[in-house]
């Protein structure tokens, strides 16, 4: 069986949280197994890009891998927030989704610990209505 | 470090709301299992986002009665006599913007339902937008032209305040606690303090209760609420999902669980996701009590829908108190129309640029096509430009805007009323709002000038 580049939602579960201007999104590994591949390629600067057209000021992550779990915080990305943005969605609840579209390359012998099918029709291949 | 008492037998704190307009079925079940389990037991309702108080406050601005929870009758009457039978304390929030009124309510309440008169506390000091606390806001804005702006169109100012009042009033007798702005993991924090006698700096304890009240304040979140995705995430009876119930021991840990029989699960998987919920620096999680650390903390499955959270360590609490601020601040107008069958998108997007031409002069508006593109696109439009023309078959348009003068904000609600007979052919469901927004700016005030304090509400 060979390696495959999947959402990362087969790897992980998240939650979108608000404060203010500022959004934080959990990225909570489904199996321990797969932590050291999350830890390598959910990095800050890939965040931040799948973030671009929120155009975040700052993309902090932090580890926790007693939980197996990181957590991202993104700056200025919901266009002043609850209170002032004119989005529907003026918390950013559905933010947890655009990450979890985030590509990763699982190698083979990690393949067994994704969740779902490996025909998954919702998955975003080739990407379509993403970030510019 | 310090040494406290220990108790045997468990704390049991259960919640039966995380937001205002939470279910009134959720309390039901939660107090039979407290009264199965028997044992010291609180029940806790979290009724106040960001925003509510500020809501409450114009609420109370119309009637001087009005200013707490809305659903208080509804929340309460179902299982406050069970509550008071079986010396299942009650602590909410629910008081907002008048928590005198709402104990008034309660115990009115209590007098229609022939139930023995409760000794309800009143928790007071969060409020800092009266007249004789406004040289304490004024300092922490620090003070100028700008700030009697801010003052002169304040709705709410209101300080995050502690466990502490919460715990006297609990020390002092109360079966019942009424407040304002708490901060939500301080609803049980309270009954902790007290219950257990910590010491008022013993952090870890501290904090260990805090994330036992961050897991519980926001309802049904911990117990498969707000966490079902099919395919991936399957939660059974999501239907009838259980509100959670925290076990409390001697040292702060806690065990999550939920009701027998009700929906919902509760696994390590649904606990992580509530424990980062709202957080930013996992190692210094701030409240008015303590600061907590989850840098190091473990969750164990102990039994299907029980999770135990241990590790958790605390920090000195901060010395001041954060403060949000409510202005009314121009008003937001918004409104839709939906477009469907063949080129139903192309329609949408022309009806969206045929508003934004005649709003023009309003400044920025918002555009959505939503079943095509919405939510996760930013206010200023880019991300929408960038996504390509696609032929979706059913797209809602929605359009936003805010402005300063309402007579101008006016105007959005009626061109999208005239798509009816001068916009793209087959447009329906026209849906339009108007309301004042209110905006926000938060600041940080010393504690000491937030004195707090608790009184019983004196019986009639």
């Amino acid at each position: 069986m060979s390696g495959a580049t999947v959402p990362l939602y087969r790897l992980a579960h998240g939650r979108t949280g608000d404060k203010g201007n500022r959004s934080n999104i959990s990225v909570i590994a489904w199996h321990a197994a797969l932590w050291p591949v999350l830890v390598e390629q959910v990095t800050e600067s890939r965040v931040a890009a799948q973030f671009c057209h929120r155009r975040p000021t700052r993309v902090t992550r932090h580890l926790l891998p007693r939980l197996q779990a990181m957590n991202f915080v993104l700056d200025d990305v919901l266009d002043g927030g609850v209170n002032d943005a004119l989005n529907l969605d003026s918390h950013g609840k559905a933010l947890a989704f655009v990450l979890l579209d985030l590509p990763v390359d699982v190698p083979p012998d990690l393949r067994q610990y994704l969740v779902g099918p490996d025909d998954d029709p919702t998955s975003q291949d080739p990407p379509r209505r993403t970030a510019p | 470090m310090t040494t406290s008492p220990v108790a045997a037998a468990p704390l049991r704190v259960g919640c039966a709301a995380g937001f205002s307009g939470d279910r009134t079925d959720a309390a039901g079940p939660v107090v039979d299992a407290l009264v199965a389990a028997g044992g010291p037991a609180f029940l806790i309702f979290e009724t106040l986002a960001e925003r509510t108080l500020a809501l409450a406050q114009l609420a109370r601005r119309q009637d001087p009665d009005a200013g707490f929870e809305p659903l208080l009758d509804d929340l309460l009457r179902p299982v406050l006599g069970r509550c008071l039978a079986h010396r299942i304390r009650i602590v909410g929030n629910f008081g907002a913007a008048n928590p005198r009124g709402a104990a008034r309510r309660i115990a009115a309440l209590a007098r229609a339902l022939d139930l023995p008169a409760p000794r309800i506390a009143i928790v007071e000091g969060d409020d800092l937008g009266a007249e004789t606390r406004r040289h304490v806001l004024r300092a922490a804005l620090g003070g100028g032209s700008d700030v009697d702006a801010v003052l002169r169109t304040m709705v709410s100012a209101n300080a995050y305040i502690g466990a502490e009042p919460i715990a006297d009033a609990l020390l002092a007798g109360a079966d019942i606690v009424v407040t304002g702005r708490v901060a939500d993991p301080s609803l049980t924090v309270g009954p902790a303090l007290a219950h257990f006698g910590w010491a008022r700096d013993d952090w870890d304890r501290l904090a260990r209760a805090t994330m036992a009240g961050h897991l519980l304040e926001c309802g049904a979140q911990v117990s498969g609420g707000y966490y079902a995705d099919p395919g991936f995430k399957d939660i059974p009876d999501l239907a009838h999902v259980g509100y959670p119930i925290a076990e409390i021991d001697a040292d702060g840990d806690c065990t999550i669980t939920k009701p027998a029989g009700t929906g919902g699960r509760i696994d390590a998987h649904t606990v992580k996701e509530q424990l980062l919920y709202e957080l930013h620096d996992p190692a210094a999680y701030v409240t008015p009590d303590v600061v907590a650390d989850i840098g190091e903390a473990r969750v164990v499955e102990l039994a299907p829908d029980r999770v135990r959270l241990e590790g958790v360590r605390g920090h000195a609490r901060p010395a001041a108190l954060k403060v949000n601020v409510f202005r009314e601040q121009g008003w937001l107008a918004e409104g839709e129309i939906s477009y469907a069958g063949a080129r139903a998108e192309s329609r949408a997007r022309l009806a969206g640029a045929l508003l934004a031409e005649r709003l023009r002069p309003l400044g920025k508006l918002r555009i959505d096509l939503i079943g095509a593109g919405s939510v996760l696109g930013d206010d200023d439009g880019r991300w929408l430009a960038a996504q390509p023309h696609g032929e979706a078959r059913d797209v809602r348009l929605r359009v936003a805007l805010i402005h300063a003068d309402r007579a101008q904000a006016e105007r959005l609600p009626r061109e999208v009323t005239a798509l009816y007979t001068c916009g793209p052919a087959g447009g329906g469901g026209v849906r339009t709002g108007l309301r004042q927004r209110l905006s926000t700016l938060s600041c940080f005030v010393p504690r000491d000038d937030v004195p707090t304090r608790f009184t019983f509400l004196e019986p009639t």
